[in-house]
């Protein structure tokens, strides 16, 4: 198959397979063999969505659950990468570490939420401290695998061509942990997602979490339906996003 | 790959006059085009009593022992031994990343400065995230040679190795043999006074092999350097080498040290054909497969 043919074949089993399962839905609810009540068509739901776009605030919601992603997984990602690389590159370090570590990426996060409210308050630095924290662990401990995974002769080749120990860091151990950084990075999106719409179903206010759990509440489906689309695709678009980066990064990595 | 027209006729008188010379310097060495060249950059050995014992799980492991070695400046000296009797390890020493925990390591060079070296490594050591120019002048960069400088000095090597189409091109779109040329001109860019190779060409076919041994020796010939190189291959060995150290099974230590007497500069296929090859290749493959056989034994008894 030509690199084209495949390409074109690849968009269209992409697009394919959420429409089958769209059309199917549809054509459940419309001959009514599940309940159109809690089950309704898609199809109906354009209405209710452009509404919630122009009256119930839904912009405003995608936007304030965007920037807690963003900013918690920053918050996070970022000195997650560092404490990882150090924990890799020294020993005692890692030593010292490892057991905080290893024994908080064990605990399901939502459950010292509690606590993050206790220090940082109701506000919105507590859902981004909880999405921030909630990733941390699992990045230091894939950046800091990465490091150890480096090949020795690397490190060898680089010291004998002269490089001092910043020029190691820099030439070696930060390229060659870079696909396990990414695989950490891929990972902690996928859990930004879940832990700020938990959240936001603990503490109501605005965000896509509120608005799918106080839909419920008011057993309004059609809107709990939009929150869960617009998750799903809030989910998709940074994943995309995530991989654009990571081709940028990684231009080396052998790809199929 | 280029390869000029071998002289060889012209230069052999000039050979075998730097074979003779090579103890005190100045060092006369013939170029190419055979001229006769001075030469002050390569590096002197000399290695006295020098062990590497490790400490492992079970104890003491004395990889090498009691090891004594003397190359020249701009001498070809290459080292075979049964698999696992230190010859990595006495070759990490040698380039400095490794030190030994008994004897004396002494390496000069002709001129005062001290001499410098690149070790080609066995096995994997290209970058994977460098392309292949960017591997190839990784030690320019790192001596703080400028870009332009760099990359011409990286698209003369490549074309050497034969490798000028993939200059762009990164490590995993590569065969494993054309990586370990990008490892060798990664090494031969620092220009070394010293070069060590560790079975560079062990993964390679034969015809590509055949041509990198062509090549080496060309470049050799034309730059003095030092080599050290370890082989499992006999005919290799053969027809690289001024003086051929076998090795004995571990602890690794100086079994005997030949000397080869073929002129310089050579050509392979007239070494091979040479009459003196079959009893030479013969004497090595007895004293190794003595070593061969007590290596073996001796891994069978560590399990
Ligand atoms: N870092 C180390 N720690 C412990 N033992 C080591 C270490 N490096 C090497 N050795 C041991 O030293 C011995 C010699 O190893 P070395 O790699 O030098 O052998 P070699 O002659 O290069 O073998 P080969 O021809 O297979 O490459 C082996 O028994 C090996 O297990
Ligand atoms: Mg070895």
């Amino acid at each position: 198959m030509s690199r084209r043919t495949r390409r074109w074949s690849e968009a269209m089993l992409t697009v394919s397979g959420p429409l089958v399962l769209l059309a199917t839905w549809e054509w459940l609810s419309r001959t009514a063999r599940i309940d159109p009540t809690f089950w309704p068509p898609p199809s109906s739901l354009w209405e209710t969505f452009v509404s919630l776009i122009r009256e119930g605030g839904l912009l405003g919601d995608v936007r304030v659950t965007l920037v807690r992603i963003l900013g918690g997984f920053l918050l996070g990602a970022v000195p997650g990468v560092a404490l990882g690389l150090a924990m890799g590159l020294f020993w005692p370090v890692r030593v010292l570490l490892m057991p905080i570590a290893t024994a908080v990426y064990a605990v399901p996060k939502i459950a010292i939420l509690p606590l993050v409210v206790i220090v940082f308050g109701l506000g919105e630095s507590s859902k981004l401290a909880i999405v921030a924290i909630s990733i941390f662990f699992l990045v230091v401990l894939n950046t800091m695998a990465g490091v150890q995974a480096i090949d020795p002769s690397y490190r060898d080749v680089a010291r004998n061509l002269g490089a001092n120990p910043l020029e190691l860091f820099l030439t070696v151990a930060l390229p060659g942990s870079l696909p396990a950084i990414f695989t950490g990075l891929r990972l902690a999106l996928g859990f930004t997602l879940i832990v700020i719409v938990g959240t936001e179903f603990i503490t109501p206010g605005d965000g896509v979490g509120s608005l799918i759990w106080e839909s419920w509440q008011r057993l309004a489906i059609k809107p709990m339906f939009i929150g869960l689309v617009v998750t799903g695709l809030l989910g998709w678009l940074l994943t995309v996003l995530l991989d654009v980066v990571e081709r940028w990064a990684l231009p080396w990595q052998a790809r199929e | 790959m280029p390869s000029g027209p071998k002289e060889v006729g012209s230069v052999s008188q000039a050979g075998i006059l730097t074979r003779s010379t090579t103890i005190e310097s100045p060092i006369l060495r013939p170029t190419r085009n055979g001229r006769l060249q001075q030469e002050i950059s390569g590096a002197r050995i000399r290695v006295a009593g020098l062990g590497r014992r490790f400490e492992t799980a079970h104890g003491y492991l004395d990889a090498i022992r009691g090891v004594d070695l003397a190359v020249e400046p701009g001498e070809f000296c290459v080292i075979v031994g049964p698999s696992g009797c230190g010859k990595t390890t006495l070759l990490r020493i040698l380039a400095g990343l490794d030190r030994q925990t008994s004897g004396s390591l002494d390496l000069s060079s002709p001129g005062s400065e001290p001499p410098t070296n690149a070790m080609v490594f066995q096995g994997r050591s290209v970058f994977p995230w460098l392309t292949v120019r960017q591997n190839v002048a990784y030690g320019l960069k790192l001596r703080g040679v400028g870009r332009r400088e760099r990359g011409a000095a990286a698209d003369s090597l490549l074309d050497t190795v034969g490798l000028s189409r993939f200059a762009r091109a990164y490590p995993h779109q590569l065969s494993e043999g054309m990586r370990q040329r990008v490892a060798i001109a990664r090494a031969l860019a620092v220009d070394p006074d010293l070069l060590l190779m560790d079975e560079p060409f062990g993964s390679l076919d034969e015809q590509t092999r055949f041509l990198l041994q062509e090549e080496l020796l060309r470049i050799w010939e034309q730059t003095g350097k030092t080599v050290v190189f370890i082989t499992h291959s006999i005919d290799e060995a053969i027809v690289l080498a001024d003086q051929i150290v076998v090795m004995s099974a571990q602890p690794g230590t100086p079994k005997v040290t030949l000397t080869v007497p073929f002129p310089r500069p050579r050509s392979l296929t007239e070494v091979r054909g040479n009459p003196a090859f079959a009893p030479l290749f013969n004497q090595i493959w007895e004293l190794l497969r003595d070593e061969v056989h007590v290596a073996r034994r001796f891994e069978g008894a560590k399990r």
